[in-house]
């Protein structure tokens, strides 16, 4: 089983959002791995673990600092890592997913997952647009993937609770909400262990490819209003806070 | 009763007759199969044979610990039943008991046969790490905090310092001072960070200022010692931090270093020194009790409480300090000091070592309460209203357990609050 992950690097503005021109300024920010990307890497591991074979992570180097990432893939895991050397933090996920198609294409992937999106567009054209690259089939939003032969059954959620199973025909691209458990956690002295040791490939960047959107001006979200505070002893507060839930026809 | 006692000599007879029956069995049991015991020697074997933890196998199940086990008093638990447990099929680097450990060391205190948990536990639990198994999601996220923040709150690296803001005072930071200092003060994590936290970083920055010391602090360059991290089984990540935190420290001339929380004393005085830091370190209570003649003139303003102090297991059983946090407490006007029964030596735990910090719902899952709730219990039958504490984890562990037991009318406070309530007249 030949499984490839394709990872995306994005800004961290869990804190704030430094912004210069019409972008995230960033030089200011640390870039972190796309949190459904960590559900598609455990996912990939777990059905190595269950049916063998390898798996490989793909992402664009946007900053120069991708290695992290693959280190703790590797850790976690993964076999092979691989680097796009784009060096453009700007690089919009139209113009990733053409890079990552080109570097998966002679891969001879079984299965490609990438995260069903990402928080810094939520764009989640990154595994629908390698897909179309690579004529495969594309299934989204799944939350658990297994494997049997060249069939996969694939859970997918949808809203209100309603699950579905899909049987699925290798060899095809899934945009992963999450994995079946929670991702593992690699100890921080494998991740070291692997960074003095392991060998990251370098791909160039090939091929071009846009979303046709422009920023036309970034901001932090203005502050229109506060939360009320409400005063008082315990009691008093449950009594204002039920009134509240009364009046507004919510109790 | 001049009766000279004498020592009793068993005598053994071959039958005895009772009520007209043969009590010694002979006739219906003495020749049938004896019931045999199977037990799993392996597990107990398996844990003893990890590096540090070989004393595992040292018990010889006389119960000492579980006397003096705090998780015990509020669960089943210590290091004669996980012996037992272990003889009996458990496999600890599989089982929840693995991580109840706060490593308070009140066991290895009583303990005739030297096991030593604080040992065992880190090496058993680096192995089930490194084996992949289960690692309980609240630490777990603590120790990415810390790997990529440098802190297990998750707070930003360069908002180490914004506590300062709040001082009132002036807190040098030593890449700005360009000259050596005598005391550099490694704040900590939850002193820089956590609300309450910073409450006493404020406080000792400001008797720091009315002493006259000349100190400065790391500021965005301080990063967690990952002490407990490493207790809590993630021996690469204290390693990485511990390098990074002594390269920082060697970068800049001082004296003395001065830390806020005694697990920070921990770490840089036993155990950086075998990654290379040899320099003099004291935990604030020691520091501030030698400077207690220049101290107690600016102690004008009484703090009429009845006080009860808590003995952090780190600067205690770790390290031996239990006079000074007292000595500054019966410094302020108009305290009074009450103990709790278990105090000093045999002072409770308040749960949070060990990387108990990280795993209160965890073992909220496996025990009856917290210990926390456990302590600030045993504080309010003293009949306390003020719970002093001298750690940086058992500001806001306590706060929520006096709440959560019914005790809100118990303050508790850091030392360093209250010696700055009483400088300040609040």
């Amino acid at each position: 089983m030949n499984i490839v992950v394709a990872i995306k690097h994005i800004p961290s503005i869990a804190d704030d959002l430094p912004v210069k021109g019409n972008n995230v300024d960033f030089d200011s920010v640390d870039f972190v791995l796309n949190e459904w990307d960590e559900h598609s890497i455990e996912q990939a591991v777990l059905i190595k673990e269950a049916v063998g074979g390898t798996v490989t992570v793909v992402g664009v180097d946007l900053i120069g600092e991708l290695d992290n990432a693959l280190h703790l893939a590797l850790a976690k895991g993964a076999d092979k890592v691989v680097k796009i050397t784009a060096d453009d933090p700007a690089a919009d996920s139209h113009q990733q997913a053409k890079w990552l198609a080109e570097a998966i294409k002679g891969m001879g992937a079984d299965m490609v997952f990438a995260g069903v999106q990402a928080s810094n567009d939520i764009d989640g054209q990154i595994g629908p647009m390698i897909a179309a690259y690579l004529d495969m089939p594309y299934i989204g939003g799944t939350s658990a993937i297994e494997v049997s032969g060249s069939t996969a059954t694939v859970s997918k959620e949808f809203p209100g609770g309603v699950g579905m199973k899909y049987a699925v025909t290798l060899p095809f691209v899934a945009g992963v909400q999450s994995a079946p458990k929670p991702p593992r956690y690699a100890p921080v002295s494998k991740v070291r262990q692997m960074a003095q040791t392991a060998t990251v490939e370098k791909v160039a960047p090939s091929g071009e490819a846009s979303s046709g959107l422009a920023f036309k001006k970034m901001a932090p979200p203005v502050v229109t209003g506060h939360a009320e505070m409400i005063e008082g002893s315990p009691k008093e507060v449950a009594a204002k806070i039920v009134e509240l839930l009364k009046s507004r026809g919510l109790a | 009763m001049a009766q000279k006692y004498q020592k009793a000599v068993a005598v053994e007879k071959e039958n005895i007759v009772v009520d007209g029956v043969d009590v010694s069995g002979h006739w219906n049991r003495m020749f049938e199969q004896r019931v045999i015991f199977e037990y799993t020697p392996e597990l107990i074997e398996k844990i003893a044979s990890i590096p540090n933890a070989e004393s595992f196998a040292n018990c010889y199940q006389c119960a000492k610990c579980v006397a003096v086990c705090p998780v015990d008093v509020v669960g089943n638990y210590g290091p004669r039943k996980l012996y037992r447990y272990a003889q009996t099929g458990m496999d600890l680097t599989e089982a929840p008991e693995l991580w109840l450990c706060t490593t308070c060391a009140n066991c290895l205190r009583v303990c005739p046969k030297e096991v030593n948990m604080v040992k065992i536990m880190p090496a058993a639990r680096e192995q089930a790490i490194l084996e992949g198994k289960f690692v309980p999601n609240e630490l777990q996220q603590a120790f990415e905090n810390t790997a990529k923040t440098g802190n297990p709150l998750g707070q930003p690296q360069r908002k180490r310092d914004a506590w300062i803001q709040s001082a009132g005072v002036p807190v040098p930071i030593i890449k700005d001072v360009g000259r050596p200092v005598d005391v550099l003060w490694y704040v900590g994590s939850y002193p820089s960070y956590h609300p309450r936290g910073i409450d006493a970083a404020c406080a000792a920055a400001r008797i720091f200022n009315a002493l006259g010391i000349d100190f400065a602090i790391l500021g965005k360059e301080e990063k967690d010692d990952a002490d407990s991290q490493r207790l809590a089984g993630e021996k690469g990540l204290f390693e990485m931090m511990a390098e990074y935190n002594i390269a920082t420290f060697n970068k800049y001339e001082w004296k003395e270093m001065v830390v806020t929380g005694p697990h920070e004393l921990n770490a840089f005085k036993n155990v950086y020194p075998k990654y290379g830091f040899e320099r003099p370190v004291v935990h604030y209570t020691t520091f501030l009790a030698r400077h207690l003649d220049q101290l107690k003139p600016l102690l004008k303003h009484p703090v009429n409480k009845k006080i009860t102090y808590h003995d952090p297991c780190y600067l205690g059983r770790h390290n031996g300090e239990y006079e000074a946090p007292r000595k500054l407490l019966e410094a302020i006007p108009g305290v009074e000091l009450v103990e709790m029964q278990r105090n000093r030596e045999n002072g409770y735990c308040c749960g949070g070592g060990g990387g108990g910090m990280w795993l209160d719902s965890f073992t909220a899952q496996h025990t009856t309460m917290r210990l926390s709730e456990k302590r600030a219990m045993e504080a309010a039958s003293t009949g306390a209203n003020v719970l002093a504490v001298a750690c940086p984890f058992e500001v806001s562990r306590f706060t929520d357990a006096v709440k959560s037991t019914g005790n809100e009318h118990v303050d508790v406070l850091d030392i360093l609050e209250l010696l700055d309530r009483s400088m300040r007249g609040e």
